[in-house]
C-alpha cells in the first residue's frame, strides 16, 4: 500500500480476512456497499491460511516468538464530545499453542539403498531430533537451519566429485527411487502450499452453493476427493460409498453389497423406523439393520464420520448429507481446491475486490471510536492513527480484547499434525489420489481422528510426497493426541517396524483455537460491531459460511446474499451514456477491475460449473 | 418471407438454375435484414445449394458450409457437398496438403461435436474423413471417443465410430476388454459396455474343443454333430470370472437390467443347429412328415426323399398355407407306392443343403413308422440356458436364491431363479417354478399376461417330458392355467390330446402340425378361433364344449379334416344359432355324432 491516506469514510470495515469475514466483505461489495478490508499480518486468510514450506516455517518462527508488548496509545484526541474508546487487541497468541516440529527426512540426498535392511534414521537424525523435542530451541533458527543445510549440502559434494546429478533434479526418473532430503524440500518449498486448517468441501454443502450462486467459482479449479478410506485392525481400507465403489469393492461379499446399497437407499427418506430411534445411538440402530461389523463400521465412521455415541437422528442426517452430495462432481461427496484450501477466502477477497472493495495488509484497527448515547461504533482509528468513519464493523474474533469477550466455557481447542510423507497409506494404481481417511479412536479416550492426504496433482505438495493432515478435538496437545496415530499408520523413528508403511519426511503439531466454540453473540461489544470465529473442527464449512451470512443480513437485511456477479464477457458497456444506472456504474468498475486482477492471477482456472457435468439423476 | 424461401428451395432441387438464382438474390436482400428478428433458415442456405448444383468446389464454399455447419450440424446436404469439395480437393493438391486440410477438417468436427454430440451427419463425416486421412493418427481419435464417452457413456454414436476406429487401427482385444472394464467400473447401467464385451470375450477367450478327444481325429469323422453344437462360446475358466463381476453388479442393484440381460446371455448358449429332428411315415394316408430342430422353407432348402433307393418326385409342403417356414414339412406319396401292408419300405430323407439325411424303416405290418431324436435326448428345454456343469448352474442359483431373500419382489431375480430351476431340473422344481410365476405377476402386473404365456410355455415343455418318459403318444395338460401353446413341432406323433380347463383363445395355425392327432379335447376354454385344426387326416373327435365358437365361420377349418366323426359344441354361442344343425351337417357331411 501506497503510504497515500485511505479515503476517510466507509460503510463495512473489516478486520482479519479469514473465510466469514471474507465472504461478508464479498458480499458487502457486492451490492455495492464501500468496504474496506484489513489484515495486521502479511497475508491472507488469517488461521484459513495456505503456506508454502517455508512460508510455514517463518508462520511457526512468528508463533513461537513472545510477541512484543502492546504499546497503547492515547487516541483520545479523535474523540469527540460522548465518545467512548475500545481499543483493540493486536496480537493473537491464544488462537495457536503447542507447535512441535519433527524433521526425519536426512539433510542430503542420498540414493535409497534397494535392500536396506534396518530403518534408515542415522544416530544423526536421532541427535536431531531430541533437540527438536523441545519445541522451543526447535525452528527458533530455521533460517539458521536452512544455511546449515545448505553448507552441509555443499560439504558433501565437494569429497565425492563423482557424483555428477545436481540434487535439483527430482524429476530424472532413476531406477532407484530417490530419497527426498530436507534440503529438497526447502529448495522445493514454494511448490507445497499447506493449509493451516484441513477441510474438504460437501459438493451441495453451503460453501459450494455460495461458490456457483455468487460466480466466486470462476476464481478457483478444484479437484475431487477420489476416495475415501478407513483405518481398521491396523490396516487402510477403501470405504465402498458410491454405486460404482460398492460395484467394483473386493472386501465386500456380494451379499454385503446388497445390504449396504439397501440401507444407503432406505436411509435417504425417513421413515417411521427411523424416528422410532430417535435418541438412541445412531450404533444401536445400524446394529438393528442387521449389517454386519464391516458396513456398521464403514457407515459409522466413515459415511456418517460420527462417534459411537451420537444419537440415531443426527447420524441419519449426516449419513443423508453425505449421499446427496455424492455423485454431483464424483464417486465421492468431496471437492477440494487445487492450490489449497487458503485460495478460498482470497477468492471472496478478489470479488470484493472487484466490485471495489479496498484492501490492505500489514494493516490493522487500533481502536473503535463508540458513540455512547446509541451504543454503536461510528469510526476506527487504523494502525496509522487515522480516523475512519463507518457504520458497520466486522471483526476476526482475536482482535476482540479480552475484557470485552464473553467467555462461558473453557476454549476448545483442535489438534492438527501436518504430514509430509513420501508415499501414500494405500498405494494404487493411479499416484494422484486425494484420500479422506477416518480413523476411529484407537483406544478408549482417544478422539476420532480425520486424516486428509493430499496428491502433488492438488498442487499442495512436490512429486514424490504426499502432504497429510490429521485433526481432531483436542484432549490433550496435538502431540499427544495425534502422535499414536501417526506412529501407528506412519513409519517414524518411533515406529516398531517399518513395514511397507509411508515414512513421514517432516511433520508439524499444533493446537487451534476452535471457532466452533466462540459465542458470535453475547460480547460486550456495540451493537455494529460483529464478530466472526475462527476455523471449527468441523470437516466441512457450513459453519463460517452461516456465520457470513448471518452478519451481512443483520448489516444489510435488505440485500440479497451474494447475487450472480455477471461474467466480464456479457457485460454491455454504455460508453457514451453518461447517466448510467448504479447497476451499470457497478459493472463497469467491475469489468476494469476485472482485467486488473485477471493480469496478476498467473494460472487460469476453471469454473467450478464446468469441472464436471452435473450427474444428478 | 417463409414461402419465398421455400420456393427458392423447391427450384434449386428442380434446378430450375436462373430462377432459383434470382430469388435466391431478392431473399438474401431482405432476409438479412429479416433474421435479426425473426428465426429464418439463414438465407446462405440457399445460395450454397445453388452452388453445389452449379458445381462450385472452391474454398469459399467450404468456408461457408463451414460457417452453417458449426450453427447446425445435423444439415446433411452441406456435408455431401463439403465432402464433394473435399474430393475434388484431393485431386488437385498434394498429399501434404491434402492431410493438413482434413486435420482442419477434424479440429472443425470437433467444434461440432460440441455442439451437437449425437448428431448423425458430424460422426458419419468423421468417420469419412479419418477413413481418408493419408496419415491418419487413430491414438488420437481413440482419445476423443474416450472423452465424449467420459462425458456420456451411452452416446452411441461415439461406440459407433469408436467400434470403426478399433477395427481400422487393429486395437488388440484384449485391451479393449480392459476399456470395457473401465467403463463397466465407472457405471455398469451400460448396455453398450456389456453388449462390446460379449463380443469380445468368445474372441478372447474362446472356448476349449469340448471333448478333450485323446487323438487327434480329422474333423470330418469328428463326434457326431451333437445338437448343442457351440454350447459354450466363452472358456470356462473366464466364464467363472464373468459370473463374478456381473453378480457384483446385480448384488449392489438389482433394479438395473443391463447387468440381468448380460447374465442371461452369460447363462445362454447358442441357437440350436439346423438339423432333422425326425421323419415320420404313414402307410394310410401314404403320407411323409419331416420334422426339423428349426423352421426351414423346404421348398428352398433342396428336400429330397429317397423310397427304397428310388429318389420319388414329391411336392413338400408344410402344414399350413400360412407357413412359409416351418418346422415340419409333408408330402404325400403317389398312389400306391406303400399302402401294401405285407411290403417292407426304406425311406431316406436328404437334406442337401446341410449335407445331412434321417433313415425310416417301414415294416411288414405296421401301418406307420417313425425315425427320431426325443425331447429328452436332445435335452431340448434346457437350450434356454447352457449346459454348463450342473455344479456351476448349482452354485449360480444358490446366490440368486441369496439375493432373493434380501430382495423377494425382484423380478429379475425371480426370473433369472426361474430359468436356472429350468435348466437344472425342470420337473424337480416345478412346484417352486409356479410359486416364483405367481410372485411375478403380482409384482409386475404390467407384464403378467407374458409371464402367463411363459409359465404355459414352461408348463407344455414339462408335460412334453413327462410324456417322453412315460413312452405314451397321449398329451394331457388339462387345469393348468395354460394361455398359449407353442413347442407344436414336438407332438408331431401324439393321437390324443387335452387341453381342457385352461385359458386358450385359439388352436393357431401351427396346430396343425399335429398330424397324428385322432381325439381333440378342449372343453372348457375360451376358444374362438379354430384355424389350427386344418388338414388334420387322422382327427375323429373334437370335443370343444364350453368355448366361445360364435359363427358357423368359425367352424370352416373343421371342414378339411377328411374323418371327423364326433364334435361337441355344447355350450358355445354358436350352439344357439337357428339352422345350426342343418348347416353343421352341410358343413361337415362326416360327423355323425353331433352334440350342440
Amino acid at each position: 500500500m501506497a503510504a497515500e491516506d485511505l479515503p476517510s469514510e466507509f460503510d463495512v470495515v473489516i478486520l482479519g480476512t479469514g473465510l466469514a469475514e471474507s465472504v461478508v466483505a464479498a458480499a458487502c461489495s457486492r451490492v455495492g456497499q464501500r468496504v474496506l478490508h484489513l489484515d495486521r499480518r502479511s497475508y491472507y486468510a488469517a488461521n484459513w491460511a495456505s503456506f508454502t514450506f517455508n512460508g510455514l516455517l517463518t508462520w511457526i518462527q512468528q508463533h513461537q516468538e513472545e510477541s512484543p508488548p502492546e504499546e497503547v496509545q492515547d487516541w483520545s484526541g479523535q474523540l469527540e464530545e460522548g465518545d467512548e474508546l475500545i481499543y483493540l487487541s493486536n496480537s493473537d497468541p491464544a488462537s495457536i499453542r503447542n507447535l512441535q516440529v519433527f524433521c526425519y527426512a536426512s539433510e542430503e540426498d542420498e540414493e535409497e539403498e534397494a535392500d536396506s535392511p534396518g530403518p534408515p534414521d542415522t544416530t544423526e537424525e536421532e541427535e536431531e531430533e531430541a533437540v527438536k523435542e523441545t519445541s522451543e530451541t526447535e525452528s527458533a533458527d530455521s533460517k539458521d537451519e536452512e544455511r546449515t543445510h545448505q553448507a552441509v549440502h555443499i560439504e558433501g559434494e565437494e569429497p565425492e566429485a563423482d557424483q555428477p546429478r545436481p540434487s535439483a533434479a527430482p524429476s530424472q526418473s532413476q531406477p532407484t527411487r530417490k530419497k527426498i532430503s530436507y534440503a529438497q524440500l526447502v529448495k522445493e518449498g514454494r511448490r507445497f502450499n499447506i493449509d493451516l486448517v484441513s477441510k474438504v468441501m460437501y459438493s451441495r454443502g453451503s460453501l459450494v452453493d455460495l461458490l456457483i450462486k455468487s460466480n466466486v467459482s470462476r476464481y478457483a479449479e478444484f479437484k475431487n476427493v477420489t476416495r475415501i478410506l478407513t483405518y481398521r485392525h491396523g490396516n487402510v481400507e477403501q470405504v465402498p460409498c458410491s454405486r460404482a465403489d460398492v460395484f467394483a469393492s473386493r472386501q465386500l461379499s456380494v451379499v454385503e453389497k446388497r445390504k449396504l446399497m439397501r440401507f444407503l437407499t432406505s436411509c435417504v427418506e425417513e421413515t417411521e423406523e427411523h424416528q422410532a430411534y430417535s435418541g438412541r445411538p445412531y450404533v444401536e440402530f445400524l446394529r438393528d439393520q442387521q449389517l454386519g461389523d464391516n458396513l456398521q463400521h464403514f457407515l459409522l465412521h466413515s459415511i456418517a464420520m460420527v462417534t459411537e455415541d451420537t444419537p440415531t437422528e443426527q447420524g441419519l442426517a449426516s449419513t443423508r448429507h453425505f449421499l446427496r452430495c455424492l455423485g454431483r462432481y464424483g464417486n465421492t461427496p468431496f471437492l477440494f481446491p487445487v492450490y489449497g484450501l487458503g485460495e478460498i477466502p482470497q477468492c471472496f477477497c478478489r470479488m470484493s475486490a472487484v466490485f471495489g472493495g479496498i484492501y490492505c495488509l500489514r494493516h490493522s484497527l487500533l481502536c473503535l471510536l463508540l458513540d455512547t448515547p446509541s451504543n454503536s461504533c461510528k469510526a476506527v482509528i487504523d494502525s496509522r492513527g487515522q480516523r475512519i468513519s463507518c457504520s458497520h464493523v466486522v471483526l476476526e474474533d482475536g482482535y476482540v480484547p479480552a475484557n470485552r469477550k464473553r467467555v462461558a466455557l473453557p476454549p476448545r481447542f483442535v489438534s492438527r499434525a501436518i504430514l509430509i510423507t513420501d508415499s501414500s497409506v494405500l498405494p494404487s494404481e493411479s499416484e494422484q489420489q486425494v484420500s479422506v481417511v477416518t480413523v476411529p479412536p484407537i483406544a478408549a479416550g482417544c478422539p476420532a481422528v480425520r486424516m486428509v492426504e493430499l496428491s502433488p496433482s492438488t498442487m499442495t505438495c512436490i512429486p514424490g510426497t504426499h502432504l497429510v493432515h490429521l485433526t481432531c478435538q483436542s484432549v490433550g496437545s496435538a502431540y499427544e493426541d495425534l502422535s499414536p496415530v501417526v506412529t501407528r499408520m506412519f513409519h517414524t523413528p518411533e515406529s516398531p517396524d517399518r513395514g511397507s508403511r509411508p515414512s513421514v519426511l517432516w511433520c508439524l503439531y499444533f493446537n487451534m483455537a476452535d471457532g466452533w466454540g466462540a459465542e458470535p453473540d453475547g460480547h460486550d461489544l456495540p451493537s455494529n460491531v460483529f464478530l466472526c470465529s475462527g476455523p471449527d473442527a468441523a470437516l466441512g464449512h457450513d459453519h463460517a459460511i452461516r456465520q457470513a451470512e448471518s452478519i451481512f443480513q443483520k448489516i444489510l437485511p435488505e440485500e440479497d446474499f451474494c447475487p450472480p456477479a455477471p461474467n466480464p464477457e456479457d457485460i454491455i458497456y454504455d460508453g457514451d451514456n453518461g447517466s448510467s444506472s448504479t447497476a451499470g456504474g457497478l459493472e463497469e468498475r467491475e469489468e476494469e477491475r476485472e482485467e486488473e486482477r485477471e493480469e496478476e492471477c498467473e494460472e487460469e482456472k476453471e469454473v467450478l460449473e464446468d469441472a464436471s457435468p452435473p450427474a444428478e439423476e | 418471407m417463409l414461402s419465398a424461401c421455400l420456393l427458392a428451395e423447391l427450384c434449386v432441387f428442380n434446378h430450375f438454375k436462373c430462377l432459383s438464382y434470382y430469388i435466391c438474390h431478392v431473399i438474401l436482400m431482405f432476409c438479412s435484414a429479416a433474421c435479426h428478428f425473426v428465426y429464418l433458415p439463414n438465407p446462405c442456405d440457399f445460395l450454397l445449394l445453388f452452388q453445389r448444383s452449379e458445381g462450385v468446389w472452391d474454398d469459399e464454399a467450404l468456408q461457408l458450409t463451414q460457417q452453417l455447419l458449426s450453427s447446425n450440424p445435423d444439415f446433411a446436404t452441406l456435408w455431401n457437398y463439403r465432402r464433394e469439395i473435399l474430393m475434388h480437393l484431393e485431386t488437385v493438391k498434394d498429399e501434404d496438403e491434402v492431410q493438413k486440410i482434413y486435420e482442419a477438417e477434424l479440429l472443425f468436427l470437433e467444434s461440432c461435436l460440441k455442439v451437437n454430440p449425437k448428431s448423425y451427419g458430424s460422426w458419419h463425416h468423421r468417420g469419412w474423413v479419418s477413413a481418408r486421412l493419408p496419415r491418419p493418427d487413430w491414438a488420437r481419435e481413440l482419445s476423443l471417443c474416450d472423452r465424449c464417452l467420459s462425458l456420456d457413456d451411452r452416446n452411441f454414436h461415439c461406440w459407433d465410430y469408436r467400434r470403426m476406429v478399433v477395427k481400422i487401427s487393429g486395437v488388440p482385444v484384449d485391451q479393449e476388454l480392459a476399456f470395457t472394464d473401465r467403463l463397466i467400473g465407472s457405471n455398469f447401467s451400460n448396455y453398450s459396455s456389456w453388449h462390446y464385451r460379449s463380443t469380445l470375450l468368445p474372441l478372447l477367450h474362446p472356448e476349449s474343443p469340448e471333448p478333450p478327444s485323446p487323438c487327434h481325429e480329422p474333423p470330418q469323422t469328428s463326434p457326431p454333430p451333437s445338437p448343442q453344437t457351440h454350447s459354450h462360446r466363452v472358456c470356462e475358466e473366464q466364464l467363472l470370472k464373468e459370473y463374478e463381476l456381473v453378480q457384483n453388479a446385480f448384488f449392489t442393484d438389482p433394479n438395473d437390467q443391463s447387468a440381468w440381460f448380460y447374465y442371461r446371455w452369460l447363462l445362454g448358449r447358442a441357437e440350436r443347429e439346423e438339423m432333422i429332428s425326425c421323419v415320420y411315415v404313414s402307410r394310410d394316408e401314404e403320407r411323409v412328415a419331416v420334422a426339423f430342430s428349426r423352421p426351414v422353407n423346404a421348398q428352398s432348402v433342396g428336400l429330397l426323399l429317397v423310397l427304397d433307393g428310388q429318389p420319388q418326385r414329391v411336392e413338400w409342403r408344410s402344414v399350413h398355407p400360412r407357413f412359409k417356414h416351418s418346422p415340419v414339412w409333408i408330402c404325400d406319396l403317389p398312389p400306391g407306392t406303400i399302402n401294401d401292408i405285407s411290403n417292407e419300405h426304406n425311406l431316406t430323407v436328404h437334406w442337401t443343403e446341410k449335407h445331412t439325411h434321417r433313415d425310416c424303416a417301414l415294416y411288414t405290418g405296421r401301418t406307420e413308422s417313425w425315425c427320431r431324436d426325443s425331447a429328452t435326448d436332445q435335452e431340448l428345454f434346457r437350450s434356454e440356458l447352457s449346459v454348463e456343469k450342473t455344479s456351476v448352474l448349482q452354485s449360480e442359483l444358490q446366490s440368486v436364491n441369496q439375493l432373493q431373500e434380501l430382495e423377494p419382489l425382484n423380478k429379475w431375480c425371480l426370473l433369472t431363479i426361474i430359468l436356472l430351476m429350468r435348466a437344472l431340473d425342470p420337473l424337480g422344481y416345478e412346484k417352486e417354478t409356479l410359486a416364483h410365476f405367481q410372485t411375478l405377476k403380482e409384482v409386475d402386473s404390467m407384464r403378467s399376461a407374458y409371464y402367463s404365456d411363459l409359465c404355459s410355455k414352461f408348463m407344455i415343455e414339462n408335460t412334453i417330458l413327462k410324456m417322453e418318459y412315460a413312452e405314451v403318444r397321449v398329451f394331457s395338460i388339462s387345469d393348468k392355467n395354460l394361455t398359449t401353446l407353442c413347442h407344436l413341432d414336438q407332438l408331431l406323433l401324439v393321437t390324443h390330446i387335452n387341453l381342457s380347463s385352461n385359458q386358450l383363445q385359439q388352436l393357431p395355425p401351427q396346430f396343425a402340425m399335429l398330424q397324428c392327432l385322432e381325439v381333440l379335447e378342449a372343453d372348457n376354454n375360451s376358444i374362438e378361433n379354430l384355424e389350427g385344426v386344418y388338414h388334420l387326416p387322422k382327427l375323429e373327435e373334437v370335443l370343444l364344449k364350453n368355448n366361445k365358437i360364435s359363427t358357423l365361420a368359425d367352424l370352416q377349418p373343421l371342414a378339411s379334416c377328411p374323418k371327423l366323426k364326433r364334435l361337441d359344441l355344447r355350450g358355445n354361442p354358436v350352439a344357439q344359432t337357428p339352422n345350426v344343425e342343418s348347416e353343421l351337417v352341410e358343413l361337415l357331411p362326416s360327423v355323425t355324432d353331433l352334440l350342440l
